[in-house]
């Protein structure tokens, strides 16, 4: 429910009262949807503090970060936040090739690009349709579910998994994108408005979701820069931060999107931004799949970075060598001595990476920043005076994905 | 993007003894221990660096040449003209600490008490200095380079339950 004036006075005063009681939200609760606790503070069905305790998946990602090479690694990336892996692959390997100075072929950078959008699209829906689910809208979160099985396809078909793809490499791509991916993804283009204008249908007017999520956990633009927010949490709040606009990065300068901004920034509004980003980036990934440039997807075998063809690997000598060199443990890529920091927009913010190279083929320091951590923080601040049942509507708008918060 | 030169020589006259680098386009400072939070407030308040968008860590003790342990590392950005800097810092042994960010920016609360559970840095002044995804009884600090990627680390440390002595 909106706060109303009754509602805001005194907390501080209120925490010392003896009907203040206690309770645990999580670690295993429907509506966390993944192993999180909150230890709420109540009074009646007025939430007075909410102190969050994490760490239950906590699985040292940025330690073993350490202990693989720059390709091994991306499998680990993609269980960061595992429903948008492509996005993750496509932030860690922007993230080596700054560090390595690699420029990729503009035929990868538009697969790059291509999958990342379609991972937004899969991450928008799902957020959006559970935090529908969690409201009481179930038949929208089957909507949204059907066309994520659709994106889960293309997938499967550029790389053969469709969960955790993996499918980035150093200076490329595992395969290159066949007829039947670009066949399958204009396909996807033709079909999908509809169900967005479906889900937009369902939603935005219904009373029940709007009065659940309206003037719920407010952020003005003010905490949001100071609570370090980005993507959709933040533009929800007037924030018109967008690395794809901002530092631009692959191909988004070649292409006509629009960066979605509201002012509201409570729960509704980030629910609205989401909807739209996803036309956004339909608009993007139409635009990119009917301008797919010819030409290699891979780095050449001059720059040392990517494993060459079979047919080069036999046929010439630098091909043999290159191969030859990437697969010894003592030659690898050429890595500098330095530290560089690479950001993304991924579908929840800004998922950047810190590296410290060592002239080895393994990082010296992994460093992830990852989005739902940093907005997870602000939570207790956005839930302070609502009640209980608000809780999932605040946890739901903000995409709390718990593999990437604790990592 | 870059820090801009007419920024970056307001700052070089406030802060004469700042260290600058620039690699693949990132404009990096470096800072001791003691200026740290002047650097920040500076950048904030007089540079409009309002984004404080992560605080991190590297442990230099296998590091080729390095001389310093701990390398703390502040990465802002300037959201109205969209500049990013790199403030770094590097602490040593028995004086593991800092003056914390948080008063600056609230969103440095959470970051802070990452490198102190992962590295052991102590940040003064901060609001709620807690471990955050280890367990509050865990004892060492893992993401440092001494400690080990395998084994059996704090576990067998705890104490081996005996049916009816809960």
């Amino acid at each position: 429910m909106p706060l109303v004036e009754t509602q805001t006075r005194d907390l501080a005063h209120d925490e010392e009262q003896e009907f203040v009681w206690t309770l645990n939200f999580g670690p295993q609760h429907p509506a966390t949807h993944t192993t999180l606790r909150l230890v709420l503070k109540l009074e009646g069905e007025r939430v007075i503090d909410a102190m969050p305790d994490i760490g239950y998946l906590h699985s040292g990602f940025e330690k073993i970060g350490e202990h693989l090479d720059y390709n091994q690694y991306v499998t680990v990336t993609d269980r960061m936040n595992y429903i948008s892996p492509m996005a993750n692959n496509v932030a860690w390997h922007c993230a080596v090739e700054k560090l390595l100075d690699l420029d990729v072929p503009p035929r990868c950078q538009y697969i790059r690009t291509i999958i990342c959008e379609l991972a937004r699209i899969s991450d928008h829906l799902l957020s959006t349709g559970a935090m529908g689910l969690d409201t009481g809208a179930f038949t929208f979160f089957l909507y949204a579910f059907n066309q994520r099985e659709k994106i889960y396809d293309i997938f499967e078909t550029l790389c053969g998994a469709r969960f955790t793809n993996s499918y980035t490499r150093v200076g490329g791509v595992m395969h290159d994108a066949t007829p039947l991916f670009v066949e399958k993804v204009r396909e996807f283009v033709r079909t999908f408005p509809r169900t967005v204008e479906d889900m937009e249908r369902l939603l935005n007017r219904n009373r029940i979701f709007v009065d659940r999520t309206k003037g719920v956990g407010v952020l003005s633009k003010v905490d949001a820069i100071g609570w370090s927010c980005s993507g959709p949490i933040a533009r929800a709040s007037g924030v018109t931060r967008d690395l794809r606009r901002d530092e631009p990065y692959l191909c988004y300068p070649d292409f006509d999107f629009k960066v979605c901004c509201m002012r509201e920034g409570d729960c509704f509004a980030r629910y609205l931004i989401r909807i739209a980003e996803i036309k956004e980036s339909l608009k993007i990934v139409a635009q990119a799949i009917e301008n797919l440039p010819e030409g290699p997807v891979n780095c050449e075998v001059g720059d040392r970075a990517h494993l060459p063809d079979k047919s080069q690997v036999y046929q010439t000598i630098e091909g043999c060598i290159t191969h030859f060199e990437l697969t010894m443990s003592n030659r690898g890529f050429e890595v500098p001595e330095e530290e560089c920091y690479h950001a993304t927009e991924a579908p929840n913010g800004e998922l950047g990476f810190y590296l410290a190279g060592d002239s080895s083929d393994v990082a010296y320091r992994a460093r992830c920043r990852p989005p739902s951590y940093i907005h997870f923080a602000v939570f207790p601040h956005l839930i302070k005076g609502h009640t209980l049942s608000d809780v999932v509507a605040v946890l739901g708008s903000l995409n709390i994905i718990a593999a990437e918060l604790d990592r | 993007m870059t820090y801009s030169k007419e920024h970056s020589q307001a700052i070089q006259a406030r802060f004469p003894d700042l260290v600058w680098s620039t690699f693949r386009d990132e404009t990096r400072c470096v800072t001791d221990r003691g200026m740290l939070f002047d650097v920040l407030e500076f950048l904030k308040c007089e540079q409009g660096f309002d984004l404080l968008v992560d605080v991190t860590c590297v442990d230099y003790l296998n590091y080729r040449d390095a001389v310093d342990r701990f390398g703390l590392v502040y990465l802002l950005a300037n959201t109205a003209i969209n500049e990013r800097i790199n403030v770094r810092c590097f602490v040593n042994e028995p004086e593991l600490s800092v003056r914390s960010a948080t008063p600056l920016w609230q969103g440095a609360n959470w970051m802070e008490r990452e490198v102190w559970d992962m590295f052991g840095i102590h940040f003064e002044g901060h609001p709620d200095h807690r471990r955050i995804l280890m367990p509050d009884e865990f004892t060492a600090h893992p993401l440092r380079k001494d400690y080990p990627l395998r084994g059996r680390g704090e576990r067998h440390n705890f104490p081996v339950l005996e049916r009816g002595a809960s």
